[in-house]
């Protein structure tokens, strides 16, 4: 058993620029009923020769996927200031603006700066002046910083812009097994990155909790086997080896357990490895299927699959007593729960009516809430800051990725140019 | 029919070695009842030989028909949705396979898949279902468990794109292969 366990620790070399990756675009299909207005003025570039990248359009960008906020577009704009002395308010206030952003971009040698000012056009004041520095290669992470801090002083909750987002994306190999790429992104689906290629089958990308591992199901070896996989070195470890089921792997919010299912003694049960030791606990021990393990952010108990009552319903494990209560009663099929950060909210696949979406469920008001109207809707995965649920559907006979706030009113699409792309993961908030 | 030509073979091996006997001169009696005896042993070696080849014959008849029979019964069983249970149809299909399966000695490889609806991960669980629902009837069958391998790959492998019942249908399965 040692042996099976024993680290498998190769270097992966698939990791490459993006160039035949499929590159998500954005799509926003339904704004939320009152937006704020604001004006995001392109930012003054003080270095030579071309902008690494377009701070302004990246914030504009993420405000607007947010639901949010209505970015007035630029041919309006009355004027272009950069800086507090060139902001004449009655301008913002002809076009209805509630908040304007200004900035500077510059440049040191390898390193860009972001300068930035906030105006509460209303009030006519300045609520916020902040920069951002980085290497010239992160311009676009920089700016989705700008735009976490636009979003946390005038929603008050933190922003969720400077993420990356997990996802499969697959092409259909007609006579073939397909081929399915493990692929890393910006928030915004720019900067794709392929982390893993294989025409396996690859399921369950996981975020390690401080963002620098990832944990995966691969076929790579003709069985399914759990992975474990540093982003930054690329290095990787095989972490089991089972006969039977090896899935659905799920950091500890402590990272140092990983939750995950086997089937090894039987059927589809629940264990935690101990990921120091690779020591097994066997949490569930039933002849239904119990799977899709997700921890409650306080790593006190999992909330899991299970079909023990005859269709497949969310059941939480409570470790220090050892006891399983079920979770959800509405709906014939309810399946792989994700929790947000304050430990509230559950979004997971729902079905209503023989369609399948995403729902939320509030475990303090007990009310379930279908966020989702398209049908085959799988694969929820929550910001970081709660605000938005990504997910998995089908539209035009191919998957794509789509994502609605919490409240169910701001929507959008994230079409791949090629192929199939499900599956999305979206990180925790990221170390700088 | 193959094995019809093999017992006519055997028929007429019998036959010649009966001829032989009867159509064998002879000077005296010791030489009458030495040709005899080894006309006899000769005979009941052919017919020792025969009956062998017969009884060969007639197994591998019977094991063409059991073959016969598993290839138009098919190697693919068919589920209902969120179903591991093993319908009339699948059974009677099986049925066939388990016939070959005990006359032979091949190992096998069951490999379970579901339709897209429903999650990834509980649709890998399910297709194992199915793929130990399969094995578990081939072993109260007298097959060995030893010979059966399973896998499950969920609803990842496809074998009909698309949505709607007429796609799921064919991809609820669970396929028996030779190792």
């Amino acid at each position: 058993m040692n042996r099976l366990l024993a680290p498998l620790l190769t270097l992966v070399l698939m990791i490459s620029a993006a160039g035949a990756e499929a590159q998500l675009t954005i799509e926003i299909s339904q704004g939320s009923d009152n937006p704020a207005a604001i004006a995001v003025v392109p930012f003054a570039w003080h270095g030579a020769g071309v902008v690494p990248a377009e701070i302004a359009a990246i914030i504009d960008g993420d405000l607007a996927r947010s639901g949010q906020f209505a970015p007035i577009a630029r041919a309006n704009m009355l004027g272009n200031p950069t800086t507090e002395a060139e902001v004449f308010y009655r301008d913002w206030r002809a076009l209805s603006a509630e908040y304007l952003l200004i900035g500077q971009v510059s440049t040191e040698p390898d390193t860009l700066q972001v300068d930035y000012e906030l105006f509460d056009v209303v009030r006519q004041t300045k609520v916020l002046t902040g920069s951002e520095s980085g290497p010239v290669s992160d311009a676009r992470m920089l700016a989705h910083r700008v735009s976490d801090a636009v979003y946390e002083k005038l929603t008050g909750v933190r922003g969720a812009f400077a993420t990356k987002l997990l996802y499969i994306s697959v092409d259909r190999v007609p006579g073939s097994s397909d081929h399915s790429r493990l692929t890393m992104s910006d928030s915004d689906g720019a900067r794709p990155v392929v982390l893993l290629d294989t025409r396996e089958p690859l399921l369950t990308p996981a975020w390690s909790p401080d963002g620098k591992d990832i944990a995966y199901v691969s076929f790579e070896t003709g069985r399914p086997a759990i992975y474990r996989q540093q982003i930054a070195s690329g290095r990787r470890e095989q972490l089991t080896n089972f006969s039977g089921l090896n899935s659905s792997p799920a950091w500890s919010p402590d990272g140092k357990t990983m939750a995950m299912v086997l089937s090894k003694d039987g059927n589809a049960d629940i264990y935690l490895m101990d990921l120091a030791t690779k020591k097994l606990t066997q949490l569930t021990r039933h002849y239904a299927i119990d799977t899709e393990p997700a921890w409650m952010p306080d790593g006190r108990s999992l909330l899991f699959t299970s079909d023990r009552g005859g269709k497949p319903q969310i059941y939480r494990f409570d470790l220090s007593s050892g006891k399983t209560d079920r979770v959800t009663y509405e709906g014939t099929y309810n399946a792989r729960a994700r929790v947000s950060e304050d430990g509230r909210s559950v979004v997971m696949v729902h079905q209503a009516n023989g369609r399948f979406h995403i729902a939320v469920l509030d475990l303090v008001t007990n009310r379930m809430q279908v966020l989702t109207s398209t049908d085959l809707d799988e694969s929820p995965s929550i910001a970081p800051n709660g605000s938005m649920v990504l997910y998995a559907t089908k539209f035009q006979d191919r998957s794509i990725l789509a994502a609605v706030a919490v409240d169910g009113e701001a929507k959008f699409m994230l079409p791949a140019s090629k192929g199939d792309v499900r599956e999305p993961a979206w990180s925790p908030y990221l170390p700088r | 029919m193959k094995h019809f030509t093999i017992a006519s073979k055997a028929m007429a091996l019998l036959f010649s070695a009966a001829l032989l006997v009867a159509c064998a001169g002879s000077d005296t009696k010791e030489e009458d009842e030495a040709a005899a005896a080894a006309a006899a042993a000769a005979a009941s070696a052919s017919a020792a030989q025969a009956a062998q080849a017969a009884q060969g014959a007639a197994v591998s008849a019977e094991m063409v028909a059991l073959e016969e029979a598993a290839a138009s019964a098919g190697t693919v069983f068919y589920f209902e949705y969120d179903s591991a249970s093993l319908t009339p149809e699948a059974l009677d299909a099986l049925n066939a396979n388990i016939a070959l399966l005990l006359r032979n000695t091949a190992n096998v490889r069951l490999e379970g898949h579901t339709d897209e609806r429903g999650t990834r991960e509980y649709n890998l669980a399910l297709g194992e279902g199915r793929a130990n629902s399969v094995r578990d009837y081939m072993v109260a069958s007298g097959i060995s468990g030893s010979r059966i391998e399973t896998i499950s790959y969920g609803e990842e492998r496809p074998v009909a794109y698309g949505t709607g019942e007429v796609n799921w249908s064919e991809n609820r399965r669970v396929e028996l292969k030779p190792q």
